[in-house]
């Protein structure tokens, strides 16, 4: 059963009421109810286009949080096979709002790296909401290093709310550790690729997503700060996220036009909750086009492209 | 509305500027509250005399202080597009921008200089945390970048005064991409072997700090400033505690092993000049004030062998 948001709550009733008809049916009573199931099922499909043909930037960050939407985890299964989870940092812990380790991606092996952020209570606070540490950010470091050093492509999928705003963790160097990783994701001399699958949060998102290429999905946000950050900041109350999401620009498509992501990928109707596995399936096609695009550069030219990437970023505004 | 409301102030007076009849020729220290003879608070590079508090000290000041004999000029930094987003919370960007820029005189939150210090030729640059809070936006970017690349062409070590509360909202994104764009910045400069030095100063905290910040090769604190990623407050509301006394401040960052050193700003200079000709293998710094460089170019002074000194 799918969780609705509060803007698909008149879509919420209309698949409601086909469900049932089909229960009662189900229930053995004789009758016929399937044409009226599936004007009901067209009506709420009409309906959902319609909503998710223009959804507010405000939506966008509801969609791209969706507790249903598949989660690194998900993808490492589906999208990868002989995932080989290595822990640790080498100095601490280990960070489980962090995965990573080797795999194969179309049978290259890879070293792959995500923020999971669980999806029941027990997994959210094993995962910490995918809220990573310095721990997290230290592991990722030293994935991409041993990545570099045998020549193995890396692939990135940011979902997180931000780095993790804790003692332990300022006490430790959350800054330093994300600084490093930023530092170390430009100058491995494979290609890095990184895929933001739902929420790309500040920093916390920037050490792992500095790469050749960033895609996005559809309805995936990448932004400074929350909404609700911003509108406590700048507006004084919180309740003003809608403003804020709107003129933060946080939207695939408006990071598009900015030069910040270079693809978007695109979700099955009604976003990536609804279907999994078009959802990974467009993915895994999206990162095989781009490693095949990278393909030709040696690792000085994939450092060198990294470097005049982020460099030139920002000659584009939204006037332009 | 009778005469003396109407009363339009006489214009010659606009034309003194304030400072030669300052209308508060006394501070009171932000954290001890003792009233200070403004003059001689400002001798102190805006340290308490009382309780040597640091309080703010704008980039032009600093430089004043820290250059040999006040003379440093000034390093371009290339305006980025303004308002890229049309962003607009309250008020409008470009709107706020102005009057930042009408309050402090400046173009935006970092000004770029190359100088020497105890004849060792630097490029230095610093964040203005009067300017909308030292954010970080494109302007800050290209000035960081600005700086490493005239380290870089004139083989300088870079000298980087850090304050901020982080990235500039008002950017969104954009400023966001200045955290990978600066530390490519850095990058250029440890490509080079030039020394790159921090000096953290209150306050220096989010993206800034997860950036740029925290790459240098030496890190050098001024006391009691707060350092940090996620600001206190922001933990406080996540785990519902008290923070310890201290928390994020350059001791307790120091104690953690973050910092190299606490400095107090009035010895900042000395430790600067030796920790500089030190990594450059340069002779050991000539004492006492030394008269400003020969007012032509500062920067041309070729005497000095940064790079010629063995690097490993």
């Amino acid at each position: 059963m799918t969780q609705y948001m509060e803007f698909e709550k008149p879509l919420a009733e209309i698949e409601g009421k086909a469900e049932e008809l089909r229960a009662m049916a189900r229930q053995g009573e004789d009758m016929d109810v399937s044409a009226e199931a599936a004007t009901l099922d067209t009506k709420a499909k009409a309906m959902l286009e319609e909503l998710y043909a223009n959804l507010t930037p405000w939506r966008k960050c509801q969609v791209a949080r969706h507790p249903e939407r598949p989660h690194c985890a998900d993808y490492l299964k589906a999208m990868f096979t002989e995932y080989t989870p290595l822990a640790g940092d080498r100095n601490f812990a280990d960070d489980h709002a962090v995965m990573g380790g080797l795999a194969r991606f179309n049978d290259m092996p890879v070293v792959v790296i995500g923020h999971e952020k669980g999806n029941d209570t027990k997994s959210r606070i094993d995962r910490n909401f995918g809220m990573a540490r310095p721990e997290g950010y230290r592991k990722a470091t030293r994935l991409m290093d041993l990545a570099g050093r045998f020549g193995l492509p890396v692939i990135t999928l940011v979902d997180t709310a931000g780095a993790y705003p804790g003692k332990g963790a300022e006490e430790r160097g959350q800054s330093e550790a994300i600084a490093r990783a930023t530092e170390k994701c430009l100058q491995i001399g494979v290609p890095l690729i990184s895929v933001i699958i739902g929420e790309g949060g500040s920093g916390g998102a920037v050490a792992f997503a500095t790469a050749n290429r960033v895609a996005m999905l559809e309805h995936s946000i990448y932004s400074v700060i929350s909404p609700e950050g911003c509108a406590s900041i700048l507006w004084k109350d919180s309740e003003k996220m809608r403003e804020a999401a709107e003129a933060l620009r946080l939207t695939a498509q408006d990071l598009k036009q900015l030069g910040v992501t270079d693809r978007i990928i695109p979700e099955p109707l009604g976003g990536a909750h609804r279907d999994w596995v078009a959802t990974i399936d467009a993915v895994r096609k999206e990162i095989a086009a781009i490693l095949v695009e990278l393909g030709d550069m040696d690792g000085p030219a994939l450092i060198a492209d990294r470097r005049k990437k982020f460099l030139d970023l920002g000659s584009k505004g939204l006037a332009a | 509305m009778n005469w003396i409301t109407n009363y339009v102030r006489p214009r010659i007076n606009s034309i003194f500027s304030r400072r030669e009849t300052p209308d508060n020729l006394w501070t009171k220290c932000t954290e001890c509250g003792t009233m200070l003879f403004h003059r001689e608070v400002s001798d102190n590079l805006n340290v308490c005399t009382s309780c040597n508090h640091h309080m703010a000290i704008t980039p032009r000041d600093r430089f004043e202080a820290l250059f040999d004999g006040g003379v440093f000029t000034e390093v371009d930094v290339p305006m980025p597009i303004a308002d890229p987003l049309q962003f607009r919370d309250q008020k409008k960007y470009p709107d706020r921008m102005k009057a930042a820029q009408k309050a402090t005189g400046e173009d935006d939150a970092m000004l770029v200089a190359r100088g020497e210090i105890g004849r060792t030729p630097i490029i230095a640059a610093a964040q203005d945390f009067s300017f909308m809070g030292g954010s970080m936006g494109m302007y800050v970017g290209n000035a960081i970048i600005a700086a490493a690349e005239e380290a870089v062409k004139l083989k300088r070590p870079l000298i980087l005064f850090s304050a901020a509360g982080g990235a500039r909202m008002q950017e969104g994104i954009l400023s966001l991409m200045q955290m990978p764009r600066t530390t490519v910045a850095i990058q250029m400069l440890k490509e080079a072997k030039l020394p790159y030095i921090v000096v953290l100063t209150h306050p220096t905290t989010g993206g800034v700090t997860a950036s740029y910040a925290m790459l240098g090769d030496v890190h050098i604190a001024e006391p009691n400033a707060l350092i940090c990623f996620a600001g206190p407050r922001v933990i406080e509301q996540t785990i519902r505690e008290q923070l310890p006394e201290g928390f994020q401040r350059a001791e307790y960052l120091l104690d953690h092993g973050m910092l190299d050193r606490v400095t107090s700003r009035t010895k900042m200079r000395e430790e600067l000049i030796a920790i500089c000709r030190m990594l450059l293998g340069m002779t050991p710094p000539v004492a006492g004030d030394l008269p400003a460089p020969d007012p032509e170019d500062a920067s041309a002074a070729p005497d000095t062998p940064a790079v010629d000194a063995p690097t490993t």
